[in-house]
């Protein structure tokens, strides 16, 4: 039978791992964009002050970089260590979209960062720039191909179950690509990146100014980062709401778990605002409600209905049923039954074969399950609605409080009132965290709404794991939590240590520190930053 | 379009030539990360053999993904039975893995003397760890994999957790875990000749000195060891080269000796294990009189046939198994569908020739001796 501990376990190691992952991610993806415009800008006007911001955000890019190598190593092998009959089941469409990422982003994002990192001095300004260019572009198309991937669990097109082979083979290629879901996703996560190190960017640069240090330097990395910022959380606002309209499209049961809407009401559906769903009663013991805007944003019309959960599980249910007569046939074709009719039965039901699979958690044999095992199976179909609730609203509130945030900060910049305005400035430097939580909240939404299956209504999660013990699964996530907690302790350490330094850490002599006192009393006696 | 049969075998060539790159590549600064505390003395020393590779040590590692994510797209079953059968093994070899990035870019960016030697030897272990168990791994594909597949094709795993690890670190699989090390190092060893100044360089040739012999040495015991005292697989019955895979459909057999079927009837195979007995020794010679750039090739050489030798020794096999030979995967039944690989082929025929143009700039970008004296100039840049 199906362990469920370890089956918990499992996700929560993978849970773990990548939101450790996505910590770095969204800074590396801004920032090395960041750092092209500061570079194009030092290239065309060639002042030294852009290639001193420059030089400072590469060092702070870096920190985070290493982090972000480090976390992505252990989520490449994760799918084949922990998640063995995924990996059988859906290698032939997933793994694809992996290797492509490896030859068209890593291996480009890797060599080209060696450069940035350390051969400045080697290059003519014009080569750097095209080095950081081809950096920033290396780590926005790994996101594009990893999102490609993940699309495609979330919206499994382009691919059929084969009996013979026992998994998932593609059949479009193109459609692989192409997948909406991974279309909307790819441009929601990347705008987000560049929210993120624009509010890294700018929050660092509030507080040299509240600090009245390096002013002319914090003012114009400040410019830079607020008009990014802006930009980036218009589209990331926009691109939500497209990812929201999507969903309302391909994965019903996540829009209507997020939105925690029980019934189907009469079009156009009202939007909760505020709710406390209650899982097991099946309602929300107390609700604000906003007309209309539910129905506009999934359906952009007015007249058509947004299926709530009681609906689509009366759905899944004739699912169950229909899987249950795609799984007996497929135990006879294994079995060597090749007539055409068995052939033909399957391939009727064989769409609905990840929902008798569903099934599996209860009988060992789904095709002798009993009406209350179905509702049962039918109901597992539905995601837990609270966290889904919140967080998604975590998210947004967010995304809505940055957007302000950058417009004020870009407003009180033209104006050139910014240094008065030290409340803001003092804002910027605590929001710095803001985003993170945004993304983090974003994926969780993202994942958690996925369930309860690893492949959307292809593979439920439970039988996605490895044939391992609960010993092994606790033992590495013992190990990656120690270690990846310290060195996130140490990354953090030198980050803040260095952007606390400012400037003065190139050790060009023109900065705050260097200025107001002899270069070795640079603060922290023995643990003096060296780079 | 090419048939399945022969894409099936062209991405066997494939996986094989992405697993050589990354020794190859990352190999070269693995062994860089092994001799660290031989070859650096002093704190500055230590930094020009780091920046002998600073720039390059990324890219390299790259080969290693991409080898992983290629697996996952070619042949999803071997990804799924290997990585969670040697489970523990990767854990360890990716905890090895954790310390180069940090270790690479952290080291250096504070004086203390306590942090710098932490980080020194976390890419000691960086090197030496994943070598040695890829070696161990290696070892143990030749004698068998204790793993079964049910009717539906999900991996099982004889003996757990521990129990599962123990049996792994055989003498024979700790031979090959050696030999790995050692041609590693070698390759590491001529990369500092190269590229490193003064007594850097200089321990490097001594170290290369030694190595250049260790290295034949234990291919030589390995092969001999294969010969009198493991017992290979071979395929009885089986479907046809082009059916769609299926891995429980085949006969096969358990025999001392037969993993040297192949030599009997493709002589010219022959080639590869001499490559890597000689190429090392060449490569001694020619960093003794002072060629260490040429050196450099034949120990590339050298990694490339011993890891073909293991490769074609096995042919078909890819991950054969000791507790029920029937489960064993092959080139044959173990690859996704024709049109994934058929996509995948164009990706890599596409996209490798691409990576291989500018990394050889990059490399080109950087190219030069690393001193003390740059180290000195460049003392809050370099790594
Ligand atoms: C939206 C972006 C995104 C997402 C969802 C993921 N990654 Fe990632 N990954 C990146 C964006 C990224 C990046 C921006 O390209 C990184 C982060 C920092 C860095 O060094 O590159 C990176 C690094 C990185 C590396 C190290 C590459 C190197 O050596 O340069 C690996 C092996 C992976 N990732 C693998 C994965 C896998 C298997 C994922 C999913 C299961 C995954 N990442 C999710
Ligand atoms: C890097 C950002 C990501 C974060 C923060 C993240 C977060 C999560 C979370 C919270 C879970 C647990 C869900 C649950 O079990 O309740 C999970 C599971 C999982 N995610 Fe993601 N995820 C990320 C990216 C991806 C990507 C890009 C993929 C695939 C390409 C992916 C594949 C999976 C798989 C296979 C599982 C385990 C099976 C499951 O629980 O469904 N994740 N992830
Ligand atoms: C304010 C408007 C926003 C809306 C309407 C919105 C909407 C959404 C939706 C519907 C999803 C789920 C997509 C899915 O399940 O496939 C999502 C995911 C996500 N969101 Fe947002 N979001 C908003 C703001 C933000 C902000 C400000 C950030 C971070 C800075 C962010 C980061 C993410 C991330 C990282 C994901 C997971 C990746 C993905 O599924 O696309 N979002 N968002």
């Amino acid at each position: 039978m199906i362990d469920q501990t370890f089956v918990e376990l499992s996700r929560w190691q993978f849970a773990a791992v990548a939101m450790y992952h996505f910590i770095f991610v969204p800074l590396t993806l801004g920032l090395s964009w960041i750092l092209v415009i500061i570079e194009s800008v030092h290239v065309m006007s060639g002042k030294q002050i852009y290639q001193d911001m420059s030089r400072f955000w590469t060092k702070l890019f870096a920190i985070n970089f290493a982090l972000g190598v480090t976390t992505g190593l252990t989520m490449e092998f994760q799918f084949g260590t922990n998640w063995a009959y995924y990996s059988h089941y859906v290698g032939d469409v997933f793994g694809a979209p992996l290797a492509i990422e490896g030859l068209m982003a890593f291996f480009l994002e890797s060599t080209f960062v060696g450069l940035l990192l350390l051969g400045r001095d080697r290059l003519s300004k014009v080569q750097y720039l095209v080095v950081v260019f081809l950096t920033a572009l290396g780590t926005n198309l790994s996101a594009l191909w990893i999102l490609v991937a993940n699309g495609w669990m979330q919206n499994p097109v382009g691919a059929e179950f084969s009996a013979d082979t026992m998994r998932m083979e593609m059949t479009d290629f193109w459609a692989v690509v192409f997948n909406p879901v991974a279309q909307v996703k790819f441009i929601h996560t990347t705008a987000a990146g560049y929210v993120t190190a624009s509010m890294f960017v700018i929050g660092i640069s509030a507080w040299y100014l509240l600090k009245g240090r390096d002013v002319a330097f914090a003012k114009r990395s400040f410019a830079v980062a607020a008009g990014f910022g802006l930009a980036s959380a218009l589209s990331v606002i926009v691109l939500g709401d497209e990812s929201g309209y999507e969903l309302g499209d391909v994965q019903k049961m996540k829009l209507a778990a997020i939105e925690a809407e029980w019934h189907t009401q009469p079009a156009p559906a009202s939007f909760n605002a505020v709710a406390f769903p209650d899982q097991e009663k099946r309602e929300n013991g107390f609700e604000i409600r906003v007309p209309w805007a539910l129905g506009l944003i999934a359906t952009r019309s007015i007249d058509t209905e947004v299926p709530g959960i009681g609906d689509l599980v009366a759905h899944a249910e004739t699912r169950v049923r229909s899987g249950t007569v795609a799984y007996a046939m497929l135990e006879k074709l294994r079995a060597g039954d090749k007539t055409a009719e068995t052939r033909a039965t399957f391939d009727q039901h064989k769409a609905d074969l990840g929902y008798g699979l569903l099934l599996k958690r209860y009988v060992t044999d789904p095709a002798t399950a009993t009406d209350a095992q179905v509702q049962a199976a039918a109901w597992d179909s539905v995601p837990y609605v609270p966290y889904l609730f919140w967080s998604f609203r975590i998210m947004v509130g967010l995304g809505f409080a940055m957007l302000g945030l950058f417009a004020l900060s870009f407003l009180l910049l033209a104006r050139g009132t910014l240094e008065k305005n030290t409340w803001l400035l003092r804002i910027l430097v605590w929001s710095i965290p803001l985003p993170w939580i945004a993304c983090e909240t974003g994926w969780f939404v993202a994942e958690f709404g996925r369930q309860p299956w690893a492949i959307g209504e292809v593979l439920p999660t439970f039988l996605a794991t490895s044939a391992l013990t609960t010993t092994d699964i606790v033992t590495s996530m013992a190990a990656y939590l120690l270690f990846y907690s310290v060195l996130l302790a140490i990354e953090i350490f030198l980050m803040v240590r260095f952007a606390r330094l400012g400037p003065s850490c190139l050790h060009t002599g023109r900065y705050h520190h260097e200025q107001n006192r002899a270069p070795d009393a640079l603060p922290g006696a023995r643990l003096t930053p060296a780079e | 379009m090419l048939d399945y049969e022969t894409l099936k075998l062209v991405w066997w060539m494939l996986v094989g030539i992405l697993l050589i790159g990354f020794a190859v590549t990352d190999g070269m600064d693995m062994g860089v990360g092994m001799l660290l505390p031989f070859v650096g003395r002093k704190d500055e020393e230590r930094r020009v053999a780091i920046n002998t590779v600073g720039p390059h040590w990324d890219g390299n590692q790259v080969w290693l993904i991409t080898a992983g994510g290629a697996i996952f797209a070619a042949w999803p079953a071997v990804y799924a039975a290997a990585f969670s059968g040697f489970y523990l093994a990767m854990l360890l070899v990716l905890i090895g893995l954790f310390f180069r990035p940090v270790g690479f870019d952290y080291r250096s960016k504070l004086d203390d003397p306590r942090w710098r030697s932490a980080w020194d030897w976390g890419l000691f272990a960086g090197g030496l760890i994943p070598a040695l168990i890829f070696g161990v791994a290696f070892g143990n594909l030749l004698q068998g994999v204790p793993f079964h597949l049910d009717s539906f094709l999900k991996p099982h795993y004889e003996g757990s957790f521990i129990w599962a690890l123990l049996p792994l670190l055989n003498p024979f699989a700790l031979l090959a875990g050696l030999v790995s090390v050692a041609m590693l190092a070698l390759h590491g060893a001529l990369w500092l000749q190269i590229r490193a100044d003064g007594a850097v360089a200089h321990r490097a040739k001594r170290a290369v000195a030694v190595l250049a012999l260790v290295v034949p040495l234990l291919f030589a015991l390995g092969g001999v060891w294969v010969w009198l005292g493991i017992d290979g697989y071979r395929i009885v019955s089986e479907p046809a080269h082009s059916a769609m895979p299926n891995p429980l459909a085949k006969e096969v057999m358990r025999a001392p000796g037969v993993w040297l079927d192949v030599y009997a009837r493709l002589p010219v195979a022959m080639l590869l294990p001499a490559i890597g007995l000689l190429a090392p020794l060449l490569a001694g010679l020619l960093s003794r009189v002072g060629r260490p750039g040429l050196g450099f090739v034949a120990s590339g050489l050298g990694i490339t046939g011993i890891i073909a030798t293991a490769g074609v020794s096995m042919f078909p096999f890819v991950m054969p198994s000791s507790t029920q030979p029937n489960s064993s995967l092959t080139v044959w039944d173990a690859p996704s569908s024709h049109l994934t690989l058929t996509i995948m082929f164009f990706a890599v025929l596409i996209f490798l020739p691409i990576v291989l143009a500018y990394t050889v700039w990059c490399y080109r970008a950087m190219w030069g001796k690393v001193s003390i004296a740059d180290i000195e100039a460049k003392k809050h840049h370099a790594y």
